[in-house]
């Protein structure tokens, strides 16, 4: 999405109650629970934060503020969850920030000590936006486990940045802030893997691509809207309604159906 | 000679022993849940032990403790381990 950054400011204040300031990178930071997320925050913002609640959700919401190389960044804490198909509130907070918050930059925070249940997470935020930063943490606890990574292939398969960091002693979070400048100012581009699924499903989500283009005015990944509708998915059909005004009778929906 | 392997649900496991996930047999919202979780057909599971009135049952999975509901582990169909097949 190409907005001006008035028009940013004005969506983040008016849908999630965030003060963006004139000219400040927003950056959204997803991750499981358990994995370092809060430390990360901590370590990049220190203490220019300011929490609170996502507005009208009983969950805490933080922001924190970092500079680097004289640019100005925005930090938001998402809720810690495995997943982003929404049957939790957490999980609809985190879902909606990214779908329609249009974050310039999104890390996903993945515990080094157990990828392939972290991966999920990541492959889910990959389908909704491209520009993603995938941050291996908890690096020392993989050493301890005797566990090695080989960073440079994972890049490869993901087709993201990754940066391995152990943010208690805070290590590569100089290499976390170089990458988000780097792909902010897309001057790192990115093509991150996408799922391929059944036959079936692809074929059905071929059929629906034609048809969500209006849905959203392109504001969202076709192949993603198109997949939610397929799921089923009563929560994001909500969320499209609240935030973008879509009727929730669309007829495009029966077709999914 | 080829052994016809035996499908059991999760549910009937035993404390200590491991198995390999077949398919779940759940749907909607739960399945999605339990999948999420890394509990996926092919996936290693180990029952650790039952909750005081048998229920729910603490497994490991991907080296982390998951409980679950006997109701919900009985629809999730699992196979004994071949001899020789490793281990979580």
């Amino acid at each position: 999405m190409n907005l001006t950054a008035e028009q940013k400011r004005v969506l983040w204040e008016d849908r999630f109650g965030i003060s963006l300031a004139d000219g400040q990178i927003g950056i959204a930071l997803a991750g499981n629970p358990n994995v370092g997320k809060s430390t990360i925050f901590n370590a990049l913002t220190g203490l220019h934060q300011h929490t609170g609640n996502w507005p009208g959700k009983t969950v805490d919401n933080a922001q924190g503020a970092f500079l680097y190389e004289q640019k100005s960044f925005l930090l938001v804490d998402l809720p810690g969850t495995y997943s982003l198909l929404a049957h939790t509130v957490e999980e609809q907070i985190a879902r909606d920030f990214l779908c329609f918050a249009y974050p310039d930059v999104t890390i996903v925070v993945l515990d080094a000590t157990c990828l392939e249940r972290n991966l999920n997470l990541a492959l889910q935020v990959f389908e909704i936006t491209p520009k993603v930063i995938v941050c291996l943490n908890l690096m020392d606890e993989a050493e301890k486990k005797r566990l090695m990574i080989d960073v440079p292939s994972l890049e490869r398969e993901l087709g993201v940045p990754v940066v391995a960091t152990a943010a208690r002693q805070g290590v590569g979070l100089t290499e976390l802030k170089q990458k988000i400048v780097q792909v902010a100012s897309g001057s790192l581009q990115t093509n991150p893997r996408q799922i391929v699924y059944s036959s079936e499903v692809e074929k059905a989500v071929k059929q629906l691509l034609p048809l969500v283009g209006s849905l959203a005015n392109n504001t969202l990944p076709l192949r993603w809207l198109a997949l939610r509708l397929l799921d089923g998915d009563r929560s994001f059909l909500e969320s499209l309604s609240s935030y973008l005004g879509v009727d929730p009778c669309w007829e495009g929906l029966r077709c999914a159906q | 000679m080829k052994k016809t392997q035996r499908i059991d649900p999760l549910a009937d496991l035993a404390p200590g022993s491991v198995c390999r996930i077949v398919s779940l047999e759940l749907s909607g919202l739960l399945r999605r849940r339990i999948l999420d979780l890394g509990i996926v057909p092919g996936t290693l599971i180990r029952c650790i032990r039952r909750g005081p009135s048998g229920d729910p049952t603490a497994y490991l999975v991907r080296e982390t403790l998951i409980a679950l509901r006997s109701e919900d582990a009985a629809q999730i169909s699992v196979r004994t381990l071949l001899n020789g097949e490793e281990c979580v």
